[in-house]
């Protein structure tokens, strides 16, 4: 009983819709797509409640565009969507890392290619992490596995774009937006405040503020492209977040993000019989800034490793660049939505690294 | 009477409005942009909003507006104003929020922001400006192209057949329950410049009362890609243009304002 103590029951898209509106959260504007739709649904009945403004735009693309004028005039805003939403996004997106605005873009990730499915995947790690849309800029990316997670990444996320004047996007996926389970909000304090001299507030009683990222001259251009890029570098050196389970120094090492890491988790505290003690899960927490070194000095003594992702095999590429051809890195995808099997999983780990001699 | 030269320089009639900033604008000779930005910077001295005036700046041969106008502005995504000045007056009802549009990005990429925008009574003000032609991007057909006008992508002039006719935006938001001002004018003789400056002033009251949407549509020349002198760009609009695109008020439900 205790254990449940303060806890709620709430799907994961509901918890991070409570998270944003503690977060000070004042402007969303969404769109109905599954597997999302009880995020849209909490906002609408909660928001205006509670101080806060929604929308239902009339597309994506005007979502993230409304989003783009609350943002500019400094106050905290989110939008969320599902994968085919997300691509049409990627617009909004790019003017906001190219005007540097704060905002949270919420994933709850569903397969594709095109329309796909509404099963759970994460097909959209590529457009997260690179750029998305046009132009070198980043988005940080932070991926829950579960939903009190989802709360407290999504609380998070809106600190990290204050701080950094960014989009976040929280990378979610069906299974953790969809399941319900015990939430607790007490420890998420009270927001911080920032202060946003460059909002377009009215130009009261100081020089007009211009929100834009349009450079028509070529070397101012390249002078703030050199400024985003000098962010980034900082975000990378402070920024990076994981978590590890099992052994400290693993002689095999298993790699996942999201909900697949939840699985990975439950394997490693109960590995199969030959693999016990040697066993490691190195999940990152942000997946952009990818925490590369922590997980280069984590697998440094190890023999093996082995990313499971729900996607054809897109995280593997940034674990190939960090271990750097010193150790054998197997992939296990899983794409086009559906969870891999656990015992799958067991299967590919004993096949990869009990047999003897252990396959290259 | 004799007029004293001396007297007339102290007490200029026309002045650089406040708002107006002393920036070269891009803008060519004989544009209808120029006129707009001057007439939007006189109103929002007169009116006494520049404090709490947000515009937000198209794509186009507009996207510089807000190095011309000194007042707090946003850039926004091809078409995508509306949907911007949405963001902004939801969160900051008390400010006054106007679009500036060309008719590519407010009718063709735009257009679903427009109508929403519209449909949704958004208590903004769009600033529409119909040069019938994509200006920035070199002279291309815009949704607004009159039947049988040649530009660089209707080499042998606008088909109606293939491209379809001119949309009219003012016919098309008309029947929106929510929309409180829509009106087409032109800025290519004095007295049609006065008339849109009146029309513009009412949209910005109507706005400033808070009570709703409004569209000024205005006709305005691009003697560049139009290839015509400026005087046969005022000509074209007073003869050929508003055949198409007939200067009138559509819809005004306010009462009591001038
Ligand atoms: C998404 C996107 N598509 C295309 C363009 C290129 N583009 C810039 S301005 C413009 C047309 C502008 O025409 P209009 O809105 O009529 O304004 P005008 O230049 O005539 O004032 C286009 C197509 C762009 N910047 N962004
Ligand atoms: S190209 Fe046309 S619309 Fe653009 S500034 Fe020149 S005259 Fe005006």
């Amino acid at each position: 009983m205790t254990e449940n103590k303060g806890k709620i029951l709430f799907s994961g898209n509901e918890a991070a819709a409570e998270a944003a509106i503690r977060a000070g959260c004042k402007f969303y504007a969404g769109y109905p797509i599954t597997p999302q739709n009880e995020l849209i649904a909490y906002m609408a009945d909660q928001l205006p409640l509670r101080d806060g403004v929604f929308v239902q735009a009339e597309s994506e693309l005007a979502a993230i565009n409304m989003v783009f004028g609350a943002a500019a005039s400094g106050v905290r805003t989110m939008t969320s969507s599902s994968s085919p939403g997300i691509s049409l996004k990627q617009e909004g997106i790019s003017y906001i890392a190219g005007s540097e605005l704060p905002a949270v873009i919420i994933n709850v990730q569903r397969g594709g290619p095109g329309l796909g499915g509404i099963g759970s995947a994460q097909g959209d790690y590529f457009q997260s992490t690179r750029s998305g849309g046009h132009g070198d800029y980043r988005c940080m990316v932070l991926a829950p596995a579960t939903a009190q997670e989802m709360a407290d990444m999504t609380f998070l996320a809106f600190d990290l774009a204050d701080m950094y004047r960014m989009p976040v996007i929280v990378l979610s996926d069906a299974v953790t937006g969809q399941m319900m389970e015990g939430i607790c909000f007490d420890d998420m304090e009270e927001p911080k405040k920032w202060s946003k001299p460059w909002a377009l507030t009215g130009a009261t009683g100081r020089e007009r503020n211009i929100v834009h990222s349009f450079h028509l001259d070529q070397e101012e251009l390249e002078n703030f492209n050199k400024k985003l890029q000098a962010k980034y570098e900082a975000i990378k050196q402070k920024e990076c977040r994981f978590e590890t389970a099992g052994g400290d120094a693993p002689e095999y090492v298993m790699v996942a993000f999201g909900s697949c890491a939840r699985t990975l988790k439950q394997i490693v505290t109960d590995p199969p019989e030959e693999l016990k003690g040697k066993l490691g899960l190195f999940r990152p927490i942000t997946l952009w800034p990818f925490p590369g070194e922590a997980l280069a000095q984590y697998a440094a003594s190890a023999k093996g490793v082995l990313t499971v992702e729900m996607n054809a095999g897109q995280m593997v590429e940034d674990v190939r660049l960090t271990v750097n051809g010193k150790i054998p890195v197997h992939l296990m995808p899983h794409p086009g939505g559906g969870i891999p099997v656990e015992a799958r999983i067991r299967k590919k780990l004993t096949s990869l690294f009990c047999d003897d001699p252990p396959k290259q | 009477m004799m007029t004293d030269t001396a007297t007339v320089i102290k007490t200029p009639l026309y002045k650089r409005p406040r708002c107006l900033t002393d920036e070269v604008t891009h803008y060519c000779s004989g544009c209808g942009h120029g006129i707009m930005h001057r007439m939007l910077a006189e109103l929002i001295d007169e009116l006494d909003i520049r404090e709490k005036t947000i515009g937000i700046a198209p794509v186009g041969c507009a996207v510089l507006a807000y190095n011309y106008i000194d007042i707090d502005w946003s850039e926004a995504a091809h078409g995508r104003p509306p949907a911007v000045a949405t963001g902004i007056k939801r969160v900051q009802p008390d400010k006054i929020v106007f679009t500036y549009q060309g008719d590519g990005d407010l009718a063709s990429i735009g257009m679903a922001e427009t109508i929403h925008a519209a449909n949704r009574g958004e208590n903004i003000t769009i600033i529409f400006i119909n040069n019938g032609i994509y200006a920035m991007t070199q002279g291309q057909m815009a949704p607004t192209t009159l039947a049988g006008q040649v530009t660089t992508t209707t080499p042998r002039g606008r088909s109606v057949e293939e491209e379809g006719p001119p949309i009219k935006v003012c016919e098309l938001l008309q029947g929106f329950e929510r929309v409180r001002l829509l009106a087409r004018t032109a800025v290519n003789s004095p007295e049609n410049v006065r008339k849109t400056r009146k029309l513009l002033k009412k949209a910005l009251m109507y706005q400033i009362e808070g009570t709703g949407f409004s569209l000024i549509e205005v006709l305005s020349a691009c003697p560049t890609y139009w290839r015509k002198t400026p005087q046969d760009c005022s000509d074209f609009i007073e003869n050929v243009m508003s055949a198409t695109f007939p200067l009138r008020v559509f819809k005004d439900t306010g009462k009591g304002l001038p």
